[in-house]
């Protein structure tokens, strides 16, 4: 079996992006090995870190789990399209004052998950610490429960949980 | 002889007169890492395309590879190279220093038939693609001759000899106090192999310009790894230019380099293109260094007023059967505790698993698991407060060696978390106290790290607008180098922070040994601020022997710096302007730090307390770590926020060691059975309750000339074993055998009728 390729538009940052792929390529690796776009980290390749979280449709997901050629026609976002180091997105910031990152690796996908995350207590999807019928509220707990899929090795935990904290208003 | 005593003279970091050192300031690399735009390793961009190199791990612990069909994988479309033992280029034997004073020999991968370990790298595709390399792989068809692999550790204790060139350390005799002790604990506590699960799995960025080798890296030490390539390819130290600007965690795991470099390397060399290649996270697990499984067995005699009088702990450890790492789990019992008969040491024996080596907290981390808790199992049967009992046996001086301690505040900090945590509304009998369906509990533990200095160099430059750049091999591992340098060359030259450049993790700048073993900060940090006084001294000349200069004919001594202003009393002008009139190009002066002659004459350690309350479920098992404090004192701290992350990390390490992590042995293939991050359960955000971490005032002027000591690994020491105590204090469970996993903890309460 050879390599397959097919032409495939995915919108990412609000470009539209014309790749030519190996039907083989991630999500993932679309976007650091064709696009450059080396901001979304590969920690395990198998959808177990959450360092490669990125939005497509405004919804998070772990690109390593996803075939580019599946996204033709769909709008990703990166971490490079939330804010630049000369323009940080308010989640950025809140992750930089609260010291929410040690190393670095797997502080993208923290924060596309985070963006994620938000508009998911927004919608109000509920998630295990949601009483049944209730509306979800930001509580740590919520927090916790909801980034578990975005491991820091590092363990910028509680930091984590106070950047977010932050950055959505609530009080600490 | 250099002394610690040379480091009394006042400095700029001790004088602190713009307030930057110790002040919670972001990160410097900080605004890069939260947009992604910092590159890693196998995302620095090489001159032309790359060509991407996958690695095939071998399939057995121990033997020959007996066959090897490549045709398949070669044949793949898009492959370019396919190497074996059989036809991999040319490397220095293993151990090869030509320069006899590289700091690393050679280190060559694919070397010959044989298997040492499972996972072991044992043939290389390279390709136009990953995907086209990883089919490739796929395709690579070994097969072997494999004898029976020795990986059963428990069941190989009685062959476990001394290390090499170790005794074990007798103070008095511990046998005879032992047995007159009238309260006597005698147990023995195991720890499983434990992974590093860096985030960034190992990888490497390698091209060639000319002669020159140019090899992007993820490592913690910058020169071995210089060194160790050059050894292994054959050619001039110079002609490796190492760089590893971005490092995605280390914690001990990227302290020698794996075969990803030597193959991208050989690879670019023979492809006459950039390669990248790195571990897959399953690779890492079997590929690179883990913590070792160890067994200890403590033996604590103490009189009924809780006085202790014989005092042991050995500890069983493993590791490779070509390697000579020990896990020292015994080594920081020597300086903890008063006893006056004493017994430690250690029992190694050399198993087919992969490489054992150093991880967080390297010694304290396992050994803390049993100290902390055979001291809490002593407090319960004496009827004493776990922390007096801790207080009663406070040590006047080092107890094994009586050198004194440069500083210790291990009192303080126990004192401290107790009255922070209110320790005092604990109940000493264990499960009392519910809360719905949990039954609560509080457990705590101390802390003690080993703190020193190794010598290091550093350069600072000003520029013609003043800005100053701070220049070392230096790495940051997440831990804040770039930050702390940031501050103290800051402090140091009397410039606002916007005004310093760092540039670290080069091999063709001033060298410093790295990051590893709490040691970071302090010795690149003070070889910072040496160059920083070389710097100030050479402006001051400069400023004061320049006609145009206000301070012309000033004393040089007498030059302050402040506010990016070099003044002699009301005599002042701007740095910037100094620099570009009297020295346009800019100056550039290196200092440097070694350790003092003197530095053994004191027993010099961190400490800390760890304060835990948990939640058991009685009827699953499940264990939920609710609040935790940890206290510690350690030194002068450089940055508030980025010591207290490193403090708190290293608390979640120990829930971690503590609840959820292990790497069981399959012994009948000699692999460890997790392989991913679903299996191997580092701590994820649901795991970790509300933390904190203070640090107490301290200067330590026998450390080095700030007075600071490091963080890194102090706050993992202890802090599993405050866990496992608040367990016991929840549901009267001792589980001895880590991590307390649920099955466990559920077998110790059937048992006792709950």
């Amino acid at each position: 079996m050879g390599d397959v390729r097919l032409k495939t538009t995915i919108t990412v940052n609000g470009e539209p992006c014309a790749l030519d792929v190996d039907t083989r390529t991630t999500l993932l690796d679309a976007l650091r090995e064709h696009l450059k776009l080396t901001g979304s980290k590969k920690g395990c390749d198998h959808g177990q870190c959450g360092a490669c979280t990125v939005l497509v449709n405004g919804v998070r997901i772990n690109s390593c789990l996803s075939l580019a050629v599946m996204h033709d026609g769909d709008a990703v976002t990166t971490i490079e399209g939330v804010g630049t180091p000369d323009n940080l997105h308010p989640v950025q910031k809140a992750f930089l004052t609260h010291d929410a990152y040690q190393c670095g690796y797997c502080t993208p996908g923290q924060i596309c998950s985070t963006l994620g995350m938000l508009k998911e207590m927004e919608a109000g999807v509920p998630s295990q610490e949601t009483p049944a019928g209730a509306r979800p509220v930001l509580s740590d707990d919520e927090i916790r429960e909801r980034m578990s899929g975005n491991i820091c090795r590092c363990s910028a935990y509680p930091q984590i949980v106070a950047a977010i904290k932050d950055v959505a208003g609530v009080a600490a | 002889m250099t002394s610690v005593h040379d480091w009394t003279p006042n400095n700029p970091v001790k004088e602190n007169r713009s307030g930057l050192i110790g002040k919670p300031v972001d990160r410097y690399e900080g605004p890069l890492k939260v947009t992604g735009t910092a590159p890693y390793a196998y995302e620095v961009q090489p001159p032309s395309p790359p060509a991407y190199g996958v690695m095939v791990g071998a399939a057995i612990a121990t033997g020959r590879i007996s066959g090897v069909d490549i045709a398949e994988a070669q044949a793949t479309p898009g492959v370019l190279v396919v190497w074996t033992h059989l036809n991999a280029p040319f490397q220095a034997p293993k151990g090869t220093k030509a320069h006899p004073r590289s700091s690393a020999g050679s280190r060559p991968a694919l070397e010959n038939d044989r298997v040492l370990f499972f996972g072991q790298p044992v043939a290389l595709v390279v390709g136009e693609t990953l995907e086209a390399a990883t089919a490739g792989a796929h395709r690579v068809k070994l097969t072997y001759a494999e004898d029976a692999p020795d990986v059963d550790f428990p069941g190989s204790l009685d062959r476990a000899i001394s290390p090499v060139g170790e005794e074990d350390m007798e103070v008095g005799d511990f046998p005879r106090g032992f047995a007159a002790s009238p309260v006597q604990i005698d147990a023995t506590w195991s720890t499983p192999i434990q992974n590093h699960c860096q985030m960034e799995p190992c990888a490497s960025t390698v091209w060639f310009e000319g002669e020159k080798c140019v090899a992007h890296t993820s490592i913690q030490m910058v020169k071995p790894a210089q060194h160790g390539l050059a050894e292994t390819l054959g050619i001039p130290r110079d002609d490796v230019h190492l760089l590893t600007r971005y490092i995605g965690g280390g914690f001990g795991g990227k302290g020698q380099t794996y075969d990803d470099l030597i193959l991208a390397a050989l690879a670019a060399r023979a492809l006459g293109r950039p390669v990248k290649v790195a571990y897959t996270r399953q690779q890492m697990m079997h590929g690179t260094i883990h913590r070792p499984a160890t067994v200890m067995q403590v033996q604590l005699g103490a009189e009924k007023d809780g006085r202790l009088n014989a005092f042991s702990m050995m500890t069983w450890t493993h590791c490779h059967r070509e390697g000579n790492f020990t896990e020292h789990a015994s080594n920081f019992g020597r300086a903890l505790y008063a006893a006056p008969n004493r017994l430690t040491g250690h029992r190694l024996v050399k198993l087919d698993l992969p490489g054992a080596g150093p991880m967080r907290a390297p010694g304290e981390a396992s050994g803390t698991l049993a100290l902390e808790c055979a001291m809490d199992e002593l407090a319960e049967k004496l009827g004493i407060d776990p922390v007096e009992l801790r207080t009663l046996n406070e040590p006047p001086t080092d107890p094994e060696n009586g050198r004194p301690f440069s500083m210790r505040q291990l009192v303080r900090c126990l004192r401290e978390g107790a009255q922070q945590f209110g320790w005092d509304r604990r109940l000493p009998t264990p499960g009392l106290v519910r809360d719905g369906r949990w039954l609560v509990g509080m457990g705590m533990a101390a802390a003690i790290r080993g703190n020193f200095l190794l010598p290091a160099k550093c350069s600072f430059s000003v520029d013609a607008d003043g800005v100053i750049t701070v220049r070392q091999g230096m790495t940051d591992i997440g831990t804040g180098t770039y930050t702390v340098l940031a501050q103290i060359a800051a402090e140091t030259m009397g410039v606002p922070l916007g005004q310093v450049k760092v540039e670290i993790g080069d091999s063709e700048l001033p060298p410093a040994p790295g990051s590893g073993g709490q040691f970071g900060a302090a010795t690149a940090g003070s070889a910072a601020l040496a160059a920083g006084q070389n710097l100030r001294t050479a402006i001051a000349e400069l400023a004061t022997g320049d006609e145009a200069s206000p301070l012309f004919g000033g004393r040089p001594a007498d030059v302050t710096f402040q506010d990016g202003v070099v003044a002699i009393a009301n005599r002042s002008e701007t740095l910037a302007s100094l620099i570009r009139r009297a020295a346009p190009e800019g100056l550039t002066v290196e200092g440097e730090i070694k350790p003092a002659q003197d530095a053994r004459e004191w027993s010099q350690q961190t400490y800390g307390g760890h304060y835990c309350e948990v939640g058991v479920d009685p009827v699953t098992g499940e264990v939920r770590v609710r609040r935790m404090l940890g206290v510690f004192a350690a030194g002068r701290i450089l940055n508030a926020k980025t010591a207290r992350s490193q403090l708190t990390g290293g608390m979640i390490w120990g829930i971690g060691s503590a609840l959820t992590e292990g790497n069981p042995v399959d012994v009948r293939y000699g692999s460890l059975l997790n392989q991913d991050l679903a299996q191997y359960l580092a701590p994820v955000q649901a795991d970790i309750g509300d933390l904190e971490a203070i640090m107490l005032d301290e200067v330590d002027d026998k450390a080095n000339p700030m007075g600071i000591k490091g963080v890194g690994e102090l706050g993992n020491s202890g802090a599993g074993a405050a866990v496992a105590n608040a367990i016991y204090n929840a549901c009267g469970v001792r589980v001895r055998d880590y991590p307390i996993t649920p099955d466990k903890l559920l077998a110790g309460m059937i048992a006792r009728g709950m």
